[in-house]
């Protein structure tokens, strides 16, 4: 197959930022506000998991060097990831999470939808499973921050500190690199330039509709198409590969 | 009866690890089941990417046909197209009413953000005076509901399409 390494790559971007972002949502297990939150965000977690499954396991085949879903998981470091920086923000408050969740899962049900029509059938296919889920994820985060946006004064000005905090790590959703412009020409790869304007019609009408205020674009943080990451990320990957590192090849 | 026959039949003895009162079959990800002399490979489709059940049901259904001297079993995963609450049958969800749990209403309002909830009658009451308490219920196929007339909190197997 042709720039089967740049496929490689777009499938970790995405693989990737699925799999830290279950891992950061399954923090939140039995530390949920109410039961049924913390019910809510680990099935959401689940479902990310899931996803970033069936990215790995279509890596290993395209590698075809023995490599398995879990191999690819637990046995890189993080100088070798690429998900996204806001999967790797902290959890803070429980408004933290919910903001970082619209921002995220708004990106994903426009990123899905378009990457329906990937030329690539696995892709598509991915793609089109994957959206269903985003969708109850998008109805989920955009409810949430509605309520506590047009909620107390308390809860209105801790959300609209975390959207402007989390605000600096949204252009990073949209860098593209060498690897998208060969499959975008290919017509494997979305376009995300065309992405951006989607998601942010999205975002502000959830914003508007919270009563909150959209930030003003300041200083942008990037870099994980570079595999350059916040400290948060080494600890995370820690947490999640300790066992598999300190026992390679343990089984259940 | 064709082994091919043999198998789907076989696999109507195979219980929905999470929700055993209905059978693989019932919730629709059997999708192919081809016999090549001694090969069977079967093909299925996972209702939810991260669904825990998945891997439960690719063991069962291996050992339910080895039981039954089928020793070459391939199961095999097809995603597309993805799977959809449109393949429950009708018999799943007559049982799933009776266990409790309502079945997926088709949800008209198709607008992703702040869609109209969707009425979903209480399967103990048949009240249509219920809420949603949670998105997300017991398991990723579900989400929590309240009636407001009997008042039990009960699971809706809500609408993937
Ligand atoms: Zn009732």
């Amino acid at each position: 197959m042709e720039n089967k390494e740049a496929l490689v790559n777009y499938c970790l971007r995405i693989g990737d930022s699925s799999l830290v972002l279950a891992q950061r949502l399954a923090e939140w297990c039995s530390n949920g506000p109410m039961l049924e939150e913390d019910i809510a965000l680990t099935n959401i977690s689940l479902d990310l998991f899931g996803q970033s499954r069936m990215l790995y396991n279509y890596i290993a085949e395209l590698n075809g060097k023995g490599e398995t879903e879990d191999s690819i998981a637990f046995g890189r470091n993080e100088r070798a990831f690429y998900n996204v920086l806001l999967s790797e923000r902290p959890n803070g408050h429980f408004g933290d999470t919910i903001v970082r969740g619209l921002l995220v899962d708004a990106f994903n049900f426009h990123f899905y939808t378009q990457l329906q029509n990937s030329k690539n059938e696995t892709l598509a296919a991915f793609a089109e499973k994957s959206l269903k889920e985003v969708t109850y994820h998008l109805r989920h985060s955009s409810e949430w921050v509605v309520r506590l946006g047009d909620g107390t004064e308390e809860s209105k000005e801790k959300v609209q500190a975390s959207l402007n905090d989390l605000w600096k790590y949204t252009d990073d959703l949209f860098e593209m690199n060498e690897d998208d412009i060969v499959l975008v020409a290919d017509g494997i790869a979305i376009d995300l330039t065309a992405i951006k304007p989607l998601w942010l019609e999205t975002v502000t009408s959830v914003v508007k509709r919270a009563t909150l205020t959209l930030p003003e674009n300041g200083y942008m943080h990037k870099g994980s198409r570079k595999a350059v990451h916040s400290e948060y990320l080494g600890h995370l990957l820690c947490d999640m590969q300790y066992l598999q590192r300190a026992y390679p090849d343990a089984k259940w | 009866m064709t082994a091919e026959e043999n198998i789907w039949k076989l696999l109507e003895e195979v219980p929905d690890p999470e929700i055993p009162v209905i059978s693989i079959i019932d919730l629709g990800v059997v999708r192919t089941v081809t016999v090549n002399n001694d090969e069977v490979v079967i093909e299925i489709t996972s209702t939810y990417s991260g669904c825990p059940a998945t891997d439960v049901f690719i063991a069962d259904i291996q050992s339910k046909l080895q039981e039954n001297d089928f020793r070459n079993v391939e199961v095999k995963m097809k995603f597309s197209p993805a799977w959809t609450t449109d393949w429950l049958t009708e018999n799943a969800r007559i049982k799933l009413r009776e266990y409790g749990i309502a079945p997926p209403e088709d949800e008209l309002d198709k607008s992703v953000l702040f869609a109209k909830q969707v009425v979903v009658p209480c399967p103990r009451c048949s009240s249509k005076n219920t809420k949603l308490k949670s998105q997300f219920g017991s398991t990723a196929c579900k989400s929590l509901y309240q009636c407001n007339d009997c008042h039990e909190p009960f699971d809706y197997f809500k609408c993937l399409k």
